[in-house]
């Protein structure tokens, strides 16, 4: 949309990541999701009287980890406070979080932004347990409550107003989100709320060094509907002001069905939290030991793991980026390298291609794939032997794919076993040549590209299976 | 007096307690004298001390990432006032 002036727009994000932990934050109920409602929901986390809650150590050590990886102090000392709001899914009418102490202090993340990187502050990241449902629909006028989400450990990560477009906090976004299931602190699955996100956007005119008022977005649940969401919300702030409007500090909802976001005016009376330090709680305290137990445990980072296979491996960018975009397609990847002995950019380019496309297609991932590393090394290594060509190759693994079976089984159970037999290879090119005087006669006179011809009418014969290389070389002897 | 009585008011909405009309006076006095003994220890030296979290001179212990809880559901709900396909239902709330 066109405006008449420059402004620039001010992102911060605040990240909801839900701990993969058995248990739940303060209570030993599971957390295991799709569970039968109120299930999985005990005295703690239904807040009754004379309950007291007891910190699982999982959640501090996942918070520790998710603190190193962003190079953040870890606090030495941080306490719970309670947040006090009324809402049905709230048992207790206050969530127990973390206020004035966080867990995990300043950090940092670095995003790539048009072929270059930009490091995004992260203000701070502290330990809360999770709300339960609403489930407004068909109970007759009322709403069903669910606690079974009710005391699930979340990481909420907020991050500096760092970000200056929604291209970046997407960006940014989608780095957080490869870091935490990295760290295996979180599964990052989105459609089941395991990560969420809220946008805090304002607009300044170009220039200006002072922040405008700034609008809160909650509930975008997708890449796809953080961008749309900010976009939607810069061109509503800025036509609001163009027009002689001020932007009002408010929470607003946003509407995937309609692209839209709308005030919940409702919030705004409610947020008044009167946090105070939880007295159930006391002050947590993590020792240089700990840390120290933790570091040790700590996966090489994506950063880290793209560069080295980048030097190790001799990837381009793009592959090395897709491969390490997941720790299971690393993994996969330096397991094929390591059962085939093929050339690394081989097994990269399998599996940047027909790996991934084949998982598109079924709907799977790396983790699910029906294809282990194991059975593409037996591919890839009789494309390496010439035992079969790239051509076939493809064939092949579209029927490894169907049956299961492993690629020196395919290969003998359809005979697509390269023919290198010169004898069987000279017969077809000398009954190819015979029956086609006329265009012999016009490669004999200079017209190069009948060549192509003959190679294509020798490999049809052969159905594919003849060694290219050496069909060109007796091509080239018979036709001269 | 710190507080006003549409503060005590807006502090009882919060909380959701009801308060009758009669009573708003002496809850102001009552709460500003609770605001007044917190002025005066303000102006206590307070300078690198650590705020007290807790008045219990320990740190938090840590329990095991176990599930020790089994289903009890039925006898949570069991005192509940309306059930339904196992869902506490409650007055309609939406945003």
């Amino acid at each position: 949309m066109e405006h008449s002036q420059q402004w620039d727009y001010v992102i911060g994000l605040e990240i909801h990541a839900q701990l993969a932990t058995q248990s739940k934050i303060f209570s030993g109920a599971a957390t295991a999701y799709g569970a039968e409602p109120n299930t999985q929901a005990c005295a703690v986390d239904l807040g009754l009287p004379g309950v007291l809650p007891v910190l699982n150590e999982q959640a501090v050590t996942m918070a520790v980890k998710f603190g190193m990886a962003i190079e953040a102090e870890i606090a030495p000392y941080s306490v719970f406070a309670r947040k006090n709001y009324f809402y049905p899914d709230l048992p207790k009418g206050y969530q127990i979080s973390q206020y004035e102490l966080p867990v995990v202090g300043k950090g940092h993340l670095e995003i790539e932004v048009d072929g270059g990187t930009k490091r995004i502050g992260i203000t701070r990241a502290h330990l809360e347990e999770d709300a339960g449902k609403s489930l407004h629909e068909s109970f007759h006028g009322m709403s069903g409550i669910d606690l079974n989400r009710a005391g699930t450990p979340l990481l909420e990560i907020v991050s500096e107003p760092d970000l200056r477009s929604a291209k970046e906090a997407v960006a940014y976004m989608r780095k957080l989100h490869e870091l935490v299931r990295y760290l295996g602190v979180c599964d990052g699955n989105m459609q089941e709320g395991s990560f969420r996100c809220d946008a805090n956007v304002s607009v300044r005119p170009g220039g200006q060094k002072e922040f405008g008022t700034r609008v809160e977005i909650k509930n975008i649940n997708s890449f796809k509907f953080v961008e749309k969401a900010i976009n939607h919300e810069i061109e509503r702030q800025i036509e609001l002001i163009e027009n002689g409007g001020k932007v009002v500090q408010e929470t607003r909802l946003y509407d995937a069905n309609k692209d839209e976001t709308r005030s919940m005016r409702s919030k705004e009376e409610a947020n008044d939290y009167r946090y105070f330090p939880d007295p159930d709680l006391l002050p947590v305290h993590i020792s240089e030991e700990f840390k120290e137990q933790i570091k040790a445990q700590l996966p090489e980072l994506p950063d880290a793991k793209k560069s080295r296979f980048k030097a190790q491996y001799g990837l381009d960018d793009e592959n090395a980026y897709i491969l390490t975009s997941s720790r299971d397609l690393a993994d996969y990847f330096e397991a094929l390298v390591r059962a085939s002995s093929c050339e690394s950019k081989l097994c990269a380019n399998w599996m940047t291609g027909d790996l991934m496309a084949a998982l598109n297609k079924a709907d799977l991932d790396i983790s699910t794939s029906p294809m282990q590393y194991e059975r593409l090394a037996g591919l890839l290594i009789r494309i390496d032997d010439q035992t079969i060509s790239g051509k076939i190759a493809k064939q092949v693994f579209e029927l490894m794919w169907q049956s299961g079976a492993t690629a020196d089984a395919v290969i003998a159970g359809k005979g697509l076993k390269q023919i290198t037999d010169t004898g069987a290879i000279e017969a077809i090119i000398d009954k190819i040549i015979a029956a086609n005087q006329d265009q012999v006669e016009q490669y004999r006179n200079g017209k190069d590209k009948v060549f192509g011809f003959f190679v294509g009418q020798v490999m049809k014969e052969m159905q594919g299976k003849a060694n290219p290389a050496e069909v060109n070389k007796m091509l080239k002897e018979k036709l001269q | 007096m710190i507080l006003t009585a549409e503060e005590v008011k807006k502090i009882a909405y919060l909380a959701r307690l009801g308060i009758e009309h009669q009573d708003i006076e002496s809850y102001t006095q009552d709460l500003s004298n609770v605001l007044d003994l917190m002025q005066q220890m303000g102006k206590t030296g307070t300078e690198g001390v650590l705020p007290m979290a807790h008045p219990m001179d320990q740190v938090q212990r840590l329990r095991q990432d176990l599930v020790t809880e089994s289903n009890g559901r039925q006898n949570f709900q069991a005192v509940a006032p309306l059930v339904e396909e196992g869902l506490y239902l409650v007055p309609k709330v939406i945003e």
